[in-house]
């Protein structure tokens, strides 16, 4: 067991090295470097600066090593919690993204809660009974789910919503807390907002845990022990809930592990549509503007939030399930 | 020569035919049998249809624009006129507001213009290589800022329909294109994966599970924005599917190293092998027939993946570029509800992928069940 949990450590810290090298060419693939955007962004506004202090900035950003010498420092500057300084608003990166990147993880992990929410009960439901008609709705209806990409139908919500019920829909927060301090009012309010965005990004992820729920349960419930628990008695409800769905959960807990990262990703572009202050609508300014230390920044951090929630979940599989525990690949 | 022992059960014509069917007709017999994927299949066929002809297809210039016809919506096509048949639109007529002062152009029921099969309209290459200048339909001798506009025109004035035609034909070829290279990609690295194991098969598999452990559109963002602004539109074309298509690969690459394995262990290829058949006989005269059904299926729906990350990353705006028109390009005009409460017909750019991205995963399905066609 301890092996299995060093094992996804090495394996995360990997991934967060892999994470960091693709960071670190996504910064530097635009042609020129950081000196040479910082002299055109001054030429813009009318200043200027002599070769001779260019140069002294490449040496003090370590711009005249190699490749791999910068890579170090940059991780080195990194680990320490520095990212740069973003040249779009001239802050610190970490000042700039403040909470976005908090409220990325929530409105992440609140569509993950309501996928399993959703999908638990119809995929049980569905399997249980199979090719009824409200069987054949919720396929149809995840089908549905899976073939509008989420930021379409963001779109679609917002436009009923100011169309027919007069509300802007977009948002996590009502305009009086937009800017205030965090408060249990704050936090109210953006529960309230919260199940609209958690829904659109839930969707499709709901669709496709619905069939594997449905195809695992009824495996599951052709297995001879549902008849032996039949036999001896035991009430419909608990012949099934009991042993058979236990026993199906397991993918289904499983499955968190891609079900994440795709979350993650797809409120970057949900945010875009609904407008809500996550990274989403930060790092697509950051690229536009090419603003590579706050974009590379952005990347960095949801890519290593990822895998830390892809690990706890991990982890927290192995405590749900003993099949797991006892595999110690 | 046959003789039927007393006993035995005549073997009627419907065992025969069975019995005496190639993979490949087994395989289509079974595929038949799923109408929603059948009907699926023809709706692909349509659209692939479409994006060849998009062009022949197309009532106006998808680029002309034109300030005049700025957010017209969309016009019905009147088919009878004082009881006979003649297909017409309304022309356009300038009012202005008389509050804002702002001219905009509504119908004009006194003034028809017939529309016509076969007309002629601006200058296009059938095939890319026969010049002509043919549309299936349209109004003859047009005016300027006149047209059929199905389904509206967006700011510019440019016929929404006409761009959605020519918007297929990038979209869906852009699928294709990207999922050509992950299946090469995914064959490649998967089939290396599954026939040789041992440190080899741990290693791509632990590079999958990296890329699949990394969210993608922050990464596509990020590859994205980093293509020049001075590439041509061809070269932004080809970077982008190389961009989809390098995360695209891992499912592909996961199925054929799942049958490798699987078909590694069949009598049949131990068979090959204590015959002495060499490995490259192996994998392709005895292994890939087996598997290539699996494989066509698992590529149908990879497809969709592909095609959502192409209007995806065009919706944001970084993705393909204009002039370039795709499904993700138009959808980008409906981005804000003020555009979108103005026009609401932009929308309808949404309806091409919803349908295409359904009809695959229906075709893959039914695909993936008729691949077995012994199961």
């Amino acid at each position: 067991m301890l092996i299995y949990i060093l094992r996804r450590l090495g394996f995360a810290f990997i991934t967060c090295i892999f994470i960091s090298v693709l960071t670190f060419a996504i910064i530097r693939l635009p042609p020129g470097d950081f000196v040479d955007a910082y002299i055109a962004n001054l030429a813009a506004s009318g200043s200027s600066i002599s070769i001779d202090q260019a140069e002294a900035m490449r040496r003090a950003y370590g711009l005249d090593q190699s490749i791999f010498v910068q890579y170090w420092s940059w991780m080195v500057r990194v680990l320490q919690g520095d990212f740069g300084v973003s040249m779009m608003w001239r802050r610190p990166v970490t000042e700039v993204i403040g909470d976005r990147l908090w409220l990325t993880m929530v409105v992440s992990l609140a569509a993950l809660f309501l996928t399993w929410i959703i999908a638990l009960p119809i995929g049980i439901y569905s399997a249980v009974r199979q090719y009824s008609i409200g069987d054949y709705i919720f396929t149809m209806l995840g089908f549905i789910g899976l073939a509008i990409p989420n930021f379409l139908l963001a779109l679609i919500l917002m436009y009923f919503g100011f169309r027919y019920l007069g509300l802007n829909v977009g948002g996590l927060f009502s305009a009086e807390y937009v800017q205030a301090p965090w408060s249990l009012g704050r936090a109210w309010d953006l529960a309230k907002h919260l199940p609209l965005p958690a829904a659109v990004l839930a969707i499709a992820g709901t669709a496709q845990l619905i069939r594997i729920m449905r195809a695992n349960l009824l495996d599951e419930l052709r297995k001879p022990y549902v008849v032996t628990a039949r036999a001896k008695g035991l009430t419909e409800r608990r012949a099934i809930l009991k042993y058979p769905v236990r026993a199906a959960l397991n993918p289904f807990a499983s499955s968190v592990a891609y079900l994440f990262p795709y979350l993650v990703s797809g409120s970057i572009i949900v945010s875009l549509v609904l407008g809500l202050p996550t990274v989403g609508p930060l790092l697509l300014q950051a690229l536009v503007a090419q603003d590579m230390f706050l974009a590379g920044a952005i990347v960095m951090m949801l890519g290593v939030m990822t895998v830390v929630g892809t690990l706890i979940s991990d982890l927290l599989l192995m405590w749900i399930d003993p099949r797991i525990r006892l595999e110690g690949r | 020569m046959s003789v039927t022992v007393a006993n035995d059960p005549p073997v009627t014509a419907p065992e025969v035919r069975f019995a005496q069917a190639t993979q490949l007709q087994l395989t289509w017999w079974r595929f038949r049998r799923h109408k929603l994927a059948l009907a699926s299949l023809v709706l692909v066929v349509l659209f692939y249809l479409v994006a060849i002809f998009a062009d022949f297809l197309a009532a106006n210039d998808p680029h002309a624009t034109d300030a005049r016809r700025s957010f017209i919506p969309p016009q019905g096509i009147h088919l009878f006129d004082e009881g006979g048949f003649n297909p017409h639109v309304y022309g356009l007529k300038g009012v202005r507001d008389m509050r804002t002062f702002k001219l905009s152009y509504t119908p004009d029921a006194s003034r028809k213009l017939p529309v016509r099969l076969f007309v002629r309209g601006y200058d296009y290459d059938l095939l890319g290589f026969i010049p002509t200048s043919i549309h299936l339909f349209g109004i003859d001798d047009a005016g300027p800022g006149e047209g059929v506009f199905l389904f509206g025109t967006d700011q510019l004035g440019r016929d929404l329909y006409s761009r959605m035609m020519v918007a297929t034909r990038v979209s869906l070829s852009i699928g294709l294109a990207g999922v050509t290279l992950s299946l090469f990609l995914g064959v490649l690295l998967g089939g290396i994966s599954g026939l040789y194991g041992g440190w080899v098969d741990t290693l791509i598999q632990r590079l999958i599970e990296l890329l699949r452990s990394v969210p993608t559109i922050p990464l596509w963002m990020g590859l994205a924005a980093a293509l020049p602004n001075t590439w041509s539109v061809t070269q932004v074309y080809f970077a982008i599917t190389l961009i989809i298509s390098l995360i695209g690969w891992t499912d592909l690459a996961r199925v054929v190293r799942g049958r490798f394995l699987a078909l590694r262990e069949e009598d049949f290829v131990i068979a090959a092998e204590l015959a002495g058949a060499s490995q490259g006989r192996i994998i392709f005269r005895h292994m890939l027939p087996s598997f290539a059904s699996h494989v066509i299926a698992a590529t149908t729906l990879a497809l969709p993946a592909m095609i959502i990350s192409e209007t995806s990353l065009s919706f944001l705006g970084l993705g393909l570029r204009p002039p370039a028109v795709s499904w993700g390009i138009l959808l980008q005009d409906a981005q804000n509800i003020q555009v979108l409460s103005g026009a609401p017909w932009l929308l309808l750019a949404a309806v091409p992928v919803t349908v295409v991205i359904l009809a695959f995963n229906f075709l893959g399905d039914g695909l993936r069940d008729a691949a077995d066609p012994y199961g």
